[in-house]
């Protein structure tokens, strides 16, 4: 049969996670829940790019320690981030000694590297894995748009790239949330050309995979207490409501996005939040938290990515978006 | 619904769901910006030709135009520049000003590739096209004017 | 009374000018290289056809320091360029004319770039 989603049978627990973020982030909605706030964005190196290499250096070992292993115990990392052949997760591995495994899927990262590595771990090849993703604003800027020193005015529907690493380490040991569904998303590109509006680039993806998800897992959104898409920003978020109205699936109060809820409005930006790190980090501090207290039984966690190049903008092609879905539960509260 | 109609579709209900600019304060404040730059430039004008009073007129603009490049330059490098640039938009783009916020920011931005493929390089990334239609379009206004020269 | 008048003009069609920038970024989401060539381009047309130096004379630096000003100077450096030494003009004229600004921007933009690191976006 021909089904998207993975329903896993020894179901993985979220046995530690770790979030880190920048100064900016740092004063946005979730500044309570994550575990450090980075008091400058250089992080104490020379350059953004090496600032973002050991805030996921510094989110892996994070992780770890939270829950309670040492690096000995790991066995291997999946990772990825939004900087081109993905430097920073690559070169972060460089410092451990474990197997790696890179992998991209934009903004969506987060979910995607936590299905494969739960997919790792549910087949009883690998003890435990580590899921690590990454954004950098100052990074990010100056590969997709324009030096940060220009003096251009942003668009009302951009989004701001969060700077922030997220973790987790996946075992079927100790306690915590546990994965027990994955969703993996097509490539779905509806001819969104303004690089700038990603968000109404990536709905439809996320339309896409909702649909199957619910499908093949016969549920409804009321079956879960939270539905959370990653960064389709303001935008976004509000042409997902509406797709998915379309479809006749009405999503209720139990829909959020992470990058819409990210910064305060008077932090100006516009339509909020985006970047890998933007659902990592969420995921990783406000919603396992609140998984872990009890507060969400069951959480479907779907973020989208915008799979853009600036050469393939360039050349006058559409934003293809991909959007990965997992379910994570804890009955235990 | 084939693919084609569907993308056209979307498109169209993307383009109406965008979030409207209230253009008044940003016109108004790329207004004001972008005269008081101006406003500036022939203060200093004014200035150097009351100071040295021996200073052709085409002198004194050149030198205008250099102290202009100059402020833009040192706000960039302060990282002022893109502040003014983000209240202001078309005020701080269009002057002069503008010009030089475009080579040295990315200069700054690339200089830890290095100084040749760093800074240099990057150098024209933004400010490259603007003086590539200028001389281009320009030369071609010379030949057209050298061609109507030789027949009259 | 006059020199204020004289100011006044100076801001008001600088101004002006920036403000129609601001419209087309607006309106058509141009990028600020694109709104630079637009503009080049124009001073380039005004030179061309005649018409900078009447707005040149009462508008001054409202319309020499926008960067039509320099497209207009690229284009009269040429054309005076022409008259002078002929068909070499078409080819020396323009960039010795605009040579001040441009490499006051390269000098000062490769200076600082050496002195000052990039800052982030609050």
């Amino acid at each position: 049969m021909k089904c998207e989603t993975i329903k896993f049978k020894k179901q993985p627990k979220i046995i530690g996670s770790y979030s880190i973020v920048g100064p900016k982030e740092g004063e946005g909605n979730f500044k309570d829940y994550f575990d450090y706030i980075m008091k400058n964005d250089l992080f104490g190196e020379k350059t953004y790019e090496k600032a973002e290499r050991k805030m996921i250096e510094n989110a892996i070992t994070g992780a770890i320690q939270k829950a309670k292993l040492s690096v000995k115990d790991i066995n291997v990392l999946v990772a990825g981030d939004l900087l081109n052949q993905i430097i920073s997760s690559s070169y972060a591995a460089r410092a451990f000694n474990f197997p790696y495994l890179g992998v991209y899927g934009a903004c969506s990262t987060m979910a995607e590297s936590m299905a494969v590595a739960s997919i790792l771990v549910d087949g009883g090849y690998f003890e435990n894995v580590v899921c690590c993703t990454a954004s950098h604003f100052s990074t990010a800027e100056r590969q997709y748009r324009f030096p940060l020193e220009l003096g251009n005015q942003r668009p009302p529907v951009s989004q701001w790239t969060v700077t922030g690493a997220g973790s987790c380490v996946l075992s079927l040991n100790g306690k915590g949330p546990r994965v027990t569904m994955a969703t993996f998303g097509k490539v779905i590109d509806w001819g969104v050309v303004d690089v700038n509006n990603m968000g109404a680039a990536m709905a439809p993806s996320a339309m896409e995979t909702m649909l199957s998800h619910f499908e093949n897992t016969k549920t409804t959104p009321d079956d879960y207490d939270l539905i959370v898409t990653g960064d389709l920003g303001k935008l976004g978020s509000e042409i997902l409501i509406d797709l998915m109205e379309d479809k006749g699936i009405k999503l209720g109060v139990n829909y959020g996005d992470c990058g819409q809820m990210y910064y305060r409005r008077d932090q100006q930006t516009l339509c909020g939040g985006s970047g890998c790190g933007c659902s990592a980090t969420v995921f990783n501090s406000y919603i396992m938290r609140k998984l872990q207290d009890g507060q969400y039984k069951r959480v479907l966690f779907m973020p989208t990515g915008a799979l853009l190049s600036t050469t393939a903008t360039q050349q006058g092609e559409s934003i293809p978006g991909v959007c990965h879905a997992i379910v994570v539960e804890n009955d235990e509260g | 619904m084939n693919e084609e109609e569907r993308i056209k579709a979307y498109n169209k209900y993307v383009k109406a769901k965008i979030p409207k600019t209230r253009p008044f304060p940003t016109l108004f404040n790329s207004f004001w910006v972008g005269g008081l730059i101006c406003l500036i430039g022939q203060g200093i004008n004014d200035l150097l030709l009351y100071l040295v009073p021996n200073l052709s007129e085409q002198a004194a603009w050149s030198y205008t135009l250099i102290i202009l490049i100059f402020i833009a330059a040192f706000l960039t490098g302060i990282g002022v520049y893109d502040k003014i640039g983000r209240f202001a938009g078309g005020g701080t783009i269009v002057p002069i000003t503008g010009f030089s916020n475009s080579i040295t920011s990315p200069s700054i931005e690339f200089k830890h590739e290095g100084i040749i493929y760093g800074i240099c390089v990057k150098m024209f990334t933004i400010a490259g096209p603007i003086i590539v239609f200028g001389v281009v379009s320009s030369s071609f206004v010379g030949l057209i004017y050298y061609i109507v020269g030789l027949f009259m | 009374m006059e020199i204020f008048l004289d100011y006044l003009w100076v801001f008001l069609i600088g101004g002006f000018i920036c403000m129609i920038g601001e419209i087309l970024i607006i309106t058509t989401n141009m990028t600020s290289a694109r709104i630079l060539v637009t503009f080049v381009l124009v001073g380039v047309f005004l030179e061309a056809i005649g018409v900078f130096d009447y707005i040149s004379a009462f508008a001054g630096a409202g319309i020499n320091v926008p960067i039509i000003g320099f497209g207009a100077s690229l284009t009269k450096g040429t054309i005076s360029a022409v008259e002078s030494q002929g068909l070499l003009g078409i080819f020396t004229g323009c960039l010795t004319s605009t040579a001040g600004g441009i490499s006051a921007a390269i000098i000062f933009g490769f200076i600082f770039a050496l002195i000052f690191k990039s800052h982030t976006k609050k």
